[in-house]
């Protein structure tokens, strides 16, 4: 079946059981990261690549492993950004959208360490080595459980708000440091670090750059998708509790 | 505001002179960790081992002595000091008061050090010196920021552990890296890159620090 067929298929997988119509003009992205990942998929498993050593076929993982990146700074910069408008503006809903989009973006970070770790194994030979960029992955994880454990420990409300956005511009701050800086300066194993060539310089042909961008592209529509489900179940939850609460004060009052 | 962080630090050092147990309790909390390091090492021939478990002693020990600067008042003496002094001037004064804090600690602490340990000249003390200052430095404002949120929880003491020690990773790991040059002898232009990102996680964590702290305190 061509790729139009599963994209038609996946959209009313989608959107034909409900009797409402897909506001295209707002939705059009998803349908796009639909697309996308369709593509990435077929083509990443299917397309052809360069043949190189050692890398073999792994180097397919590129079209995963790396977008799981972009993914996670883009929902952490979110995260980040939302938090600074709650400290801005106090609202509640910035908060949610911060924490939602944290927690996407960690889901998305262990994908990377996982699709890492798998690669690692099939070209470095181990799961896993003391490297500074696999440990600045692994310690920014860290950080964001951290900021997690921060929030279940304060019960109120408005405090817990400020304190995790205070606290999660430091884990992005240092997060910066810890994958971006450090692994420069020092050496390392990772493609594109302390000297390594970057994927660029295999692909001579492009022929992986027509995947890689837009496997990007998807995959951070991916994850923003599922943040913003994520936030407006939380949205209804918090009116749902709201509600309740006020329910629970009329039913006390008489 | 000059002023104000003036008569706050005077009050730091007041209230230390005051109360010679906190200080000694984490002197003698120092003097512990180097003591069962030194009865389960022995001796440690290797620089690069001997380095890291200095720092790390150093690590717990300042953890354990920063953390006491947001908890240990009570409740009602910080409505007080915060109804007289601005917030800017009291994380200032608080970052001066722990840097120094944290020299102290570091000086005793190596000290005790050699003394327990048996001794790795560093043939490069203007660095090892330059990394102290600066590893004092950027500890004590990710420190006092990380204590000003602990205390805000339920849970203070674990929280400060664990939101602090990722946190300070890659100060550490840099830091450990400058005192290793320090030991070896090496050149100073070959850490210069080093000091440098030491350099730079200090000023945005202390720029971090003064510009969230005022959201940090009020309740």
């Amino acid at each position: 079946m061509s790729l139009p067929g599963f994209s038609v298929i996946y959209y009313f997988l989608i959107f034909g059981r409900t009797k409402t119509r897909m506001n295209i003009q707002k939705n059009w992205w998803k349908l796009l990261a639909a697309v996308l990942l369709f593509y990435t998929v077929i083509l990443g498993f299917l397309g052809p690549v360069p043949a190189r050593e050692i890398l073999n076929e792994t180097i397919r993982n590129l079209y995963f492993h790396v977008p799981m990146w972009f993914g996670m700074m883009t929902l952490l910069a979110i995260s980040v950004v939302y938090g600074i408008k709650h400290l801005n503006k106090n609202e509640m809903r910035y908060d949610i959208i911060a924490r939602e989009a944290a927690h996407t973006g960690v889901a998305m970070g262990i994908l990377g360490l996982i699709t890492g770790s798998l690669w690692a194994r099939y070209t470095w030979g181990t799961w896993w080595t003391s490297d500074t960029k696999l440990n600045g992955a692994a310690i920014t994880m860290l950080i964001y459980f951290a900021y997690f454990i921060l929030r279940g420990s304060v019960e109120d409300e408005q405090k817990r708000a400020r304190l995790a956005a205070v606290y999660s511009l430091f884990a992005f701050v240092m997060m910066i440091v810890f994958i971006m800086i450090l692994p420069r300066m020092e050496d390392s194993l990772h493609p594109g670090n302390g000297g390594n060539p970057g994927f660029s310089k295999y692909d001579l042909s492009s022929q992986m750059r027509l995947v890689f961008y837009p496997a990007v592209l998807g995959w951070v529509l991916l994850g923003v998708w599922i943040m913003n489900v994520r936030i407006r179940l939380a949205l209804l939850e918090e009116q749902m509790h709201n509600k309740e609460s006020s329910w629970n004060d009329i039913l006390d009052k008489h | 505001m000059i002023n104000e962080v003036q008569r706050l630090l005077y009050k730091e050092f007041l209230l230390e002179s005051r109360q010679k147990q906190s200080i000694n309790g984490i002197v003698l909390y120092l003097v512990s960790t180097i003591f069962v390091c030194k009865m389960c090492f022995r001796s440690l021939p290797q620089p690069a081992a001997w380095n890291a478990l200095f720092w790390i002693i150093l690590l717990f020990a300042s953890v354990n002595a920063v953390s006491k600067s947001f908890m240990q008042d009570s409740k009602a003496r910080f409505i007080y000091l915060y109804s007289l002094a601005s917030p800017e001037a009291v994380i200032v004064a608080k970052i001066i008061y722990n840097t120094l804090l944290m020299l102290l600690l570091s000086l005793i602490g190596f000290g005790i050090y050699v003394v327990l340990l048996g001794g790795n000249p560093i043939q490069n003390i203007p660095l090892f010196v330059a990394d102290a200052l600066l590893g004092s430095m950027g500890f004590s404002a990710i420190l006092t920021t990380m204590s000003a949120i602990a205390s805000r929880t339920n849970n203070s003491f674990t929280l400060m552990a664990v939101l602090s020690f990722p946190l300070l990773l890659p100060l550490l790991m840099t830091i450990i890296k400058i005192s290793k040059n320090a030991i070896d002898g090496l050149d100073t232009s070959i850490s210069y890159k080093y000091l440098l990102i030491v350099l730079a996680i200090n000023v945005i964590t202390g720029v971090l620090s003064y510009l969230l702290f005022p959201y940090l305190w009020k309740d």
